[in-house]
């Protein structure tokens, strides 16, 4: 039996958009605030692994050089909307392979605003109209309306959702709350998705310390990581082409089957989680990929408000991307802090009552799907 | 005028999509590469695409995306050939409300900019073959 892995402190600097305050300055802000929650210093950890997309060369080393911690093995680690959860599934493994006692975790980002350019793209493809992120988003809604009950109202409602959480959640970019006409009234970007239907590219950092677990404490049981399959058109890799099959399995779904595996769980002893909700139609693709709800049956969770804050599952309690804005490298570590909070019964007016087992998922270009699993 | 393509490789000058088709799995992919994306096979042929094929799923683009050089709004959608194989392609109707799953689609090359040399870049997209 291999070592278990706790969370021994965390640190969050707010999303949002920050003027000129470099990425590494936020960097800085969440790691020293992990550390002195964890009660560790320079020398208290083995390994530094760092999420990040468009922080440039050694990031990572340029927030821990600024704290003075150089000389422990630092990663930088680069998977897209996945990032911070690949960078904490390798936390868990330096901690479960017995290599480290204790390992900083930390996610960075600072993007650039509007639709999110990536070198992912050749320029042709750019150029040729064929690298659009919400159009692609669409598409997917497109299938999901198409395959299943859920309309437009449905992702409208998401998106009412998770702001209505985001009010109550201080670390937030957008802390108001819309209506359902506003939503559905708000400019059309890629029908059916409009403007309050997607989440916005922004800053902010966020970081975890894990520690061989000592019994107790709110403890990682699964850090998974999965790619995608070729042959679906729509996957999240974006391909140029696709075969006629709608059936090839996203790396969600792939990330998710391993996690419950490795956690010993299943999804119907989930009792919180956070979600990949780039875009409303997402949130509910990604509860489908999950088991959170039966294949097709996103809509009727939806209509039922099943994921409210009051339901029997809260899906996004933080607000979600969509009202804290996704800043790549940093977000899945944010999901992580938030379910964290929410185990320790430390989230205020957004506390899901009792929560025991908690569930984080992000996929992004590449394609990388990451589901980590935690519980008290 | 002078007319070049936006990338080499993409269709021939009759203005025919340029696929590969794998010996090994009998698949087909897009654009032609000699690799195969679904089996890892490394015989792949270079050949033309059916310039007919039906439309499975579609948006309107209504802003300017970062690189894009042609006008907006423009269609986006994925076009499923009889080869076996679904394309993500650039569509001629930007409103969604003027296309259905299920509809045929032809293939065009059509004009996206004119570039620094005063040459016309011509991409390729997919019209509705039929009143919706
Ligand atoms: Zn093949």
């Amino acid at each position: 039996m291999s070592a278990g892995v706790a969370i021994a402190g965390v640190g969050i600097h707010p999303f949002g958009r920050f003027g000129d305050k470099t990425v590494t300055a936020m960097g800085v802000e969440a790691v020293k605030a992990a550390l002195r929650d964890a009660g560790i210093g320079r020398g208290g950890f083995q390994a530094a692994f760092c999420g990040t997309v468009y922080s440039g060369v050694a990031a990572g080393h340029k927030v821990l050089t600024a704290l003075g911690l150089s000389g422990v093995p630092i990663v930088n680690v680069e998977a897209g909307c996945a990032s911070g959860g690949a960078a904490l599934g390798l936390g868990v493994e330096a901690i479960r392979s017995g290599r480290c006692d204790a390992v900083l975790v930390f996610g960075i980002e600072k993007m650039p605003k509007g639709i999110i350019r990536s070198s992912f793209f050749e320029p042709w493809r750019e150029q040729a109209g064929l690298a659009v992120t919400p159009a692609y988003f669409a598409l997917r809604a497109q299938r999901l309306m198409r395959d299943s009950d859920v309309t437009r109202e449905h992702l409208a409602y998401v998106s009412v959702k998770n702001h209505a959480n985001g009010v109550h959640n201080p670390y937030a970019m957008f802390r108001k709350p819309f209506s359902l006409e506003q939503v559905l009234a708000s400019a059309v970007v890629c029908e059916p998705l409009t403007v309050y239907m997607l989440c916005s590219p922004n800053e902010g950092a966020a970081a975890v310390v894990l520690r061989r677990a000592a019994g107790g404490g709110v403890r990682i049981r699964a850090a998974a990581l999965r790619s995608h399959l070729p042959g679906s058109v729509l996957g999240e890799h974006t391909p140029m082409c696709g075969l006629p099959d709608d059936g090839v399995p996203p790396p969600s779904e792939l990330a998710a089957r391993a996690a419950y595996e490795e956690a010993g769980i299943g999804p119907e002893d989930i009792d919180v989680a956070e979600v990949q909700d780039t875009d409303s139609a997402r949130e509910l693709i990604s509860c489908e990929e999950l088991g959170l709800c039966p294949k097709g049956g996103a809509g009727r969770m939806i209509a039922e408000r099943r994921s409210d804050l009051g339901g029997p599952l809260p899906v996004n309690p933080s607000g979600g991307l969509l009202s804290k804005g996704e800043p790549l490298g940093a977000s899945a570590l944010g999901q992580v802090i938030e379910l964290y909070w929410q185990l320790r019964g430390e989230a205020g007016a957004r506390q899901v009552a009792d929560a025991r087992v908690a569930l984080g998922h992000t996929v992004g270009r590449g394609a990388n799907a990451s589901v980590v699993i935690l519980s008290r | 005028m002078q007319r070049i393509p936006i990338h080499d490789g993409l269709f021939t000058d009759a203005g025919a999509l340029l696929g590969a088709r794998c010996p090994d799995c009998e698949r087909w992919h897009f654009p032609a590469d000699a690799d195969c994306p679904y089996c890892s096979g490394e015989r792949c042929q270079t050949a033309a695409l059916s310039d007919r094929g039906t439309l499975c799923l579609f948006t309107g683009v209504n802003n300017r995306p970062p690189g894009y050089l042609g006008e907006v709004p423009f269609g986006f959608g994925v076009v499923e050939l009889p080869e076996g194989l679904r394309l993500i392609a650039r569509l001629t109707e930007a409103d969604p409300t003027k296309l259905r799953a299920g509809m045929a689609m032809r293939l065009v090359i059509v004009p996206l900019h004119v570039d620094d040399e005063g040459r016309e870049v011509v991409s390729y997209a997919f019209a509705p073959d039929e009143v919706a």
